[in-house]
């Protein structure tokens, strides 16, 4: 039991079993098995209209799935509803910036920060008491390079700022496991290198599942990679492995390749 | 790393400077407000600036909802009406003192809320409306027909009684007082409701409801609550009324009065703390004004509602903290 190779082998904290969605005939998931493990960083590619987002609504609640269960952190999360996987720890971003655009970037993060910290139905106590919040809220600012812009409204953020917002938020919560669309699309350079950097840090104490198109990010930081097409899983493993795949070839390339 | 130090010590003189013009400027004219508040009863006709204050107290509670909670009620009437025909029937009936009536008026108004409140939040946007109008028109032809509230007559002749068993309501001016004095509180609650960390959520939800469930918020229970506190506060405003006008009516409770208190918020600037009231305190005037004529209000109204909508969308408190004016004063 006290084996070390025991416990370094990363445990199963989110998994789907047979999980399928159909949208009045249409089929867009179809016997998907996942198992995301905690501190490993997994990937989820394919190529435009593979059902990944179907697969990230289905897994975090906000679609009810069609066929399949769902397992998070050894409890059955199939029938629940989204708000109540998010407090069970089970957080996501989404492929559209989601921030709160007409709060500012400390309000944004803070608005995370007041459900565990029990300071969201007080209706009788002034904004002032929220400012017990503004240290936790800082630390997250200032690691996310987002502390010279703690009164920006977050409408007024550049795309790619909005997009660390939204990780800053999302972090906030201290989630066990973090699932996220696209993080980088439609960032820069530098920018990509700094969410790497962040996506690293954070899967060592957490599991990290995200959508993205940037392959070169997944080689660079992902342990596990799964492929899906058309709705079904076509491969897996790690990025060597599934990138010498010929059917993951073909799909991303065309029949020719 | 230096660069992040430097900023973080630059951030709290920023916040620091940045409020305080605006918390002078906005300390002023409440002050100013309130001093108008005391004045206005022995310059104006009181029963006048009772309606009012009424008025604008249920515009206020609708802006609770809209404004700063997103959601377009089309059935606020079932609760301004509702609560006077339960203040005036306790009152008149059972002889119950004001401040009891009117407790009970804003209790009907929180039960009538928490039911049409349940069922409405299920839907979004212009089916949350719909609900809400259906539901209303329900209460209103409840309200035809149940013995107690005297169908098509209303409940005539309402005693204003003896608040505390020591203020007789008779007297104009305490009863002025009584309202200005509800007047306040009621605003002042709703500002803080706005301005609480419950407030922050609400704004949350308005601004990204899907964000707001994925960060773990049951946002249903967040809407409910804010509707069911808008109900209470056009409750009070409404069993107000009751008292000042000494009678309670269909009127009240109609569907006209829904759209009524809508037009007053958009006017007067939705999301904004005075806009509410302004746009009462010009609706009310302008009925007062054109009701001894021939020319039918609803067509001025009609043409005020077009104008504000093409050219101040936001209203005219909103749009006066956007202009020149008020972004010197720092209102905005």
């Amino acid at each position: 039991m006290s084996d070390p190779v025991q416990t370094t082998e990363p445990r199963v904290v989110l998994s789907a079993r047979g999980l399928g969605k159909d949208f009045s005939g249409f089929t867009a998931v179809n016997n998907v098995n996942l198992d995301v493990h905690h501190a490993r960083i997994h990937a989820l590619i394919g190529p435009n209209g593979a059902g990944k987002t179907t697969v990230f609504n289905l897994l975090t609640k906000f679609l009810p799935p069609t066929r399949g269960r769902i397992t998070l952190l050894g409890t059955d999360i199939t029938k629940m509803s989204p708000d109540v996987v998010a407090r069970m720890g089970l957080v996501r971003s989404f492929q559209i910036s989601a921030v709160f655009p007409h709060l500012t970037v400390l309000e944004n993060v803070r608005v995370a920060l007041q459900r565990p910290a029990e300071l969201h139905i007080q209706f009788w106590r002034p904004m002032k008491s929220l400012e017990v919040l503004n240290g936790r809220a800082e630390v997250l600012l200032n690691d996310l390079g987002l502390m010279e812009y703690r009164d920006t409204r977050a409408a007024d953020l550049s795309y790619g700022r909005k997009r660390v917002l939204e990780i800053a938020t999302t972090l906030a919560l201290d989630p066990e496991v973090l699932l996220l669309d696209e993080p980088m699309a439609g960032m820069g350079h530098e920018d990509v290198h700094m969410v790497s950097d962040i996506i690293r840090e954070v899967a060592q104490h957490r599991a990290v599942l995200m959508v993205e198109h940037n392959l070169s990010v997944v080689a660079d930081i992902c342990h596990h990679v799964t492929v899906l097409q058309r709705g079904e899983i076509l491969a897996e493993g790690d990025y060597e492995t599934v990138a010498s795949d010929p059917r993951v070839r073909t799909a991303y390339m065309g029949s020719d390749a | 790393m230096a660069d992040q130090s430097r900023t973080a010590d630059m951030t709290p003189t920023a916040a620091a400077d940045a409020p305080a013009p605006r918390r002078g400027v906005t300390m002023l004219l409440v002050v100013i407000g309130l001093v108008l508040l005391i004045a206005a009863p022995f310059y104006l006709y009181p029963v006048f600036v009772m309606t009012l204050l009424c008025f604008g107290l249920f515009a206020a509670a609708f802006n609770l909802l809209l404004g700063y909670t997103g959601l377009l009620s089309f059935g606020h009437a079932t609760f301004f009406g509702g609560s006077a025909y339960f203040t005036a029937h306790a009152a008149k009936e059972w002889g119950w003192p004001p401040e009891f009536a009117l407790i009970l008026g804003v209790l009907g108004a929180i039960g009538l809320g928490l039911v049409m409140g349940a069922i409405a939040i299920r839907r979004q946007g212009i089916y949350f409306a719909m609900i809400t109008l259906a539901l209303s028109q329900m209460f209103f032809f409840a309200c035809l027909q149940m013995p107690f509230t005297h169908g098509e007559d209303g409940i005539q002749s309402v005693p204003r009684g003896v608040l505390f068993g020591l203020i007789d309501l008779d007297q104009p001016l305490n009863m002025y007082f009584f309202v200005a004095a509800m007047f306040v509180f009621g605003l002042a609650a709703i500002w803080r409701i706005v301005n609480s960390p419950f407030g922050m959520i609400l704004k949350a939800i308005r601004e990204n409801e899907q964000r707001a469930v994925s960060l773990g918020y049951s946002v249903a229970q967040y809407k409910l609550a804010a509707f069911v506190m808008s109900a209470a506060f056009a409750g009070l405003a409404g069993g107000l009324k009751a008292l000042v006008m000494e009678f309670a009516t269909l009127t009240d409770v109609t569907w006209q009065m829904s759209g009524e208190v809508i037009l007053m918020t958009l006017l007067g600037g939705i999301g904004t703390m005075a806009g509410p009231v302004v746009g009462a305190g010009v609706i009310i005037a302008l009925q007062n004004r054109l009701a001894t004529s021939d020319f039918p209000v609803t067509i001025i109204t009609g043409l005020v509602f077009m104008v504000c909508v093409m050219l101040f969308r936001r209203g005219i408190i909103g749009e006066l903290m956007e202009s020149r004016l008020g972004r010197m004063l720092g209102l905005r």
